[in-house]
């Protein structure tokens, strides 16, 4: 399943520079595992204790995972997946 | 140095005021690479709260694919302080992600309009001054200059 992933600035430096890369996965974390092994070191911006960082968004198509399923939502060939940092604050 | 427009900053304190005493949050977009806040973005606040913010993951994604549409880039992320300075909080620092950006801090504790601008990279925070101007200098000025 070959997935368009776009990346926010701050993590472009995993993309050497890159807005959008492709993936493959049938899920989140299979998109997220498949990223890692391409642009090393990514993963860890993502993902802490097995689940998504707090200080981060990720939607499939238009879908922000934490409301469909967390890392186990699935992706379908073609899909976009859009990484956000969160943007909070006290 | 964060160059602004009088009214961007008009715009900036009274929606900090408005909103009083919830945090109030937003963007100032502008061209990619010219470091010129233009576009006045207020967001909702999901949180409501007088102590945190956050805007909504939907609208979140909205802007930036808008932002992205238009090659805009978020120049400034402003939010309000409503009982305390308008400086950089534990969790501000923890959730800034945008290097580029300066980070606007109105604070409303009271009758003065406090507005500070900060860059916060790496955990690190370095306050930067302000010059509030009525308007950009245009391209041919600036090349005349």
């Amino acid at each position: 399943m070959a997935v368009t992933v776009s990346i926010p600035t701050i993590l472009r430096t995993h993309t050497g520079g890159e807005k959008t890369v492709e993936a493959n996965g049938s899920t989140v974390a299979e998109v997220i595992d498949n990223l890692d092994s391409n642009h090393g070191g990514i993963k860890g911006r993502l993902v802490k204790e097995g689940t998504l960082h707090r200080f981060v968004n990720i939607y499939v198509n238009d879908e922000d995972v934490r409301f469909s399923g967390g890392l186990e939502a699935s992706v379908a060939d073609g899909d976009n997946v859009t990484i956000l940092p969160a943007v909070a604050g006290g | 140095m964060l160059r602004i427009r009088r009214d961007l900053v008009d715009a900036i304190v009274a929606h900090a005021r408005r909103d009083h005493p919830d945090e109030a949050c937003g963007v100032i977009a502008g061209p990619e690479g010219a470091d010129r806040p233009e576009r006045f973005i207020p967001m909702l606040n999901a949180a409501r709260s007088p102590t945190f913010y956050e805007f909504d993951s939907a609208d979140l994604l909205k802007l930036y694919r808008e932002m992205d549409a238009n090659d805009e880039v978020p120049v400034v992320i402003y939010h309000s302080h409503t009982a305390t300075e308008a400086y950089p909080s534990r969790t501000d620092v923890s959730y800034a992600s945008e290097p580029e950006a300066h980070y606007v801090l109105v604070s409303t504790r009271d009758e003065t309009d406090e507005f500070r601008s900060y860059r916060i990279v790496d955990g690190e925070i370095t306050e930067e001054p302000v010059e509030v101007v009525t308007e950009y200098p245009s391209a041919t000025e600036a090349f005349s200059e």
